[in-house]
């Protein structure tokens, strides 16, 4: 066998069974750093969460708060908040299909060196929860704001409740997260079962 | 166990794909054996189905039918995980593309199967560094992708292949996106690997330098090996246009 200096040693045979190392915690380095470093795409996908959320927290607020509310307008600013999580869906659903897809050959890559199906989908979910967490609540905020000014300046003598805050705050940052996810769902599962060379072959 | 004597053994490999309504046939079986600590070149044409080849014996993608063997270990056998695993530990990947992570710098690429072979951070950027060294790319460990030249950025990925000891390299046109000089550089680097780690290579290419460092030469056309030569039979001239004496 020839000595080398070390770099490869005299490689003998080796197993074939055996486990592939994927703590979480390298995971969510992994990607976080992704996130960190794709920060102005990330921002644009973040935005429409943020957006989206931030209009159906604002009507929600109102729903809970605002005092002498017609069930006309009830139903109407229901329906208003239905469709905007509805857009928010789709429009986040474009956008993390696009980041799968630059993302392919990237993929192809990291299963090349020995990356498990299940650590694309990991990587892509953690991606999503993390955006969808903190563009949700960052919506919140801003819709709660507006609505609370709104109110104030419009209704005065309402009552600040803060549990209604509070599930305002639940049900924003629920929707907000479950889109992102369902968003992501579909592109990261194709992109996990993706036979390595496929991937790689997209002229991306 | 004693290793194999043939890290890699294809058998009747065929692989069709359907473009639209027509088939075409990659490969139409094809059989070849690899001894450990060879340098295997795959030459062919485009459309001879050299890359389904190098596809199929990485692992990248199924054949229609036949087998490959790595380490007397059928493919078709393995599931994912295993699969995974193998190129995890056995198998090291160069590409035409280099295909380096453009987010990460040169040494947490190098560092990246270590990740998951289960490798410390420490362990596994001792190892990254090391195998910069060996490539000759210690001072730019800091470096991304985009601030690296082709050249380097091939040595780089060099450097990744052999992060987990393999016994195989894979390399698909490694000169294929280089200049010849740094092309010739490459070239040298893998043969040095190949002669003094006893890394068996095997490189797809169109690349007539890699010639000259190959053990064996697998030429391939229409999806069939053509022929198989030792390096010790061919005669080699590479040169610029030749004209015919008396012309100018």
């Amino acid at each position: 066998m020839p000595e080398g200096n070390g770099a490869a040693s005299a490689p003998a045979e080796k197993p074939v069974h055996g486990k592939i190392f994927m703590p979480f915690r390298v995971v969510v380095t992994i990607a976080l750093n992704g996130l960190k470093i794709r920060f102005w795409r990330s921002m644009v996908t973040a935005s429409g969460i943020f957006l989206s959320i931030a209009f159906f927290s604002y009507v929600l607020t109102n729903l809970m708060l605002a005092p002498n509310m017609t069930m006309d307008e009830r139903h109407r600013q229901t329906f208003l908040a239905m469709i905007s999580v509805v857009v928010a869906g789709v429009g986040i659903t474009n956008s993390m299909l696009m980041s799968v897809t630059e993302r392919f050959r990237e993929i192809g890559t990291m299963k090349c060196l020995g990356a498990p199906d299940s650590f694309v989908v990991k990587l892509f979910f953690v991606e999503a929860a993390f955006m969808g967490l903190v563009s949700s609540t960052a919506g919140f905020a801003l819709g709660l704001a507006a609505a609370l000014v709104l109110l104030a300046v419009g209704a005065p003598g309402v009552e600040f409740s803060l549990p209604r805050i509070f599930t305002v705050l639940v049900w924003s940052v629920s929707v907000g997260v479950f889109i992102t996810f369902g968003a992501a769902y579909f592109p990261a599962q194709q992109a996990a079962k993706m036979p390595a060379a496929s991937a790689l072959r997209t002229d991306i | 166990m004693a290793a194999t004597e043939y890290i890699v053994r294809t058998k009747e490999v065929r692989k069709e794909f359907k473009m639209g309504t027509e088939t075409m046939k990659a490969l139409n079986g094809v059989s070849v054996d690899v001894k450990r600590g060879e340098y295997i070149s795959i030459m062919g044409p485009s459309g001879s189905g050299k890359s389904t080849l190098f596809n199929a014996i990485g692992g990248l993608d199924k054949p229609d039918s036949g087998s490959v063997f790595i380490n007397d270990v059928d493919m078709a056998q393995l599931d994912a995980n295993e699969l995974a695993f193998l190129r995890c530990h056995t198998i090291g990947y160069i590409f035409q593309t280099f295909n380096l992570i453009t987010v990460m710098t040169a040494l947490e690429n190098v560092r990246l199967p270590t990740i998951f072979a289960g490798m410390s951070a420490e362990e596994g950027e001792l190892r990254a560094m090391k195998l910069l060294d060996v490539v000759g790319l210690g001072h730019r460990y800091n470096h991304k992708p985009s601030e690296l030249s082709g050249g380097q950025q091939q040595r780089v990925a060099i450097a990744r292949s052999l992060a987990n000891n393999p016994s195989l390299i894979l390399a698909d046109e490694p000169t294929g996106n280089l200049d010849s000089k740094t092309g010739a550089e490459i070239i040298d680097l893998l043969r040095r690997l190949n002669k003094e780690e006893g890394v068996t290579v095997i490189s797809a290419t169109h690349d007539y330098k890699m010639l000259d460092v190959s053990d064996r030469i697998i030429w391939i056309r229409d999806g069939v090996v053509e022929k198989i030569e030792l390096r010790a039979d061919l005669s080699i001239q590479l040169g610029g246009m030749q004209t015919p004496a008396g012309a100018h």
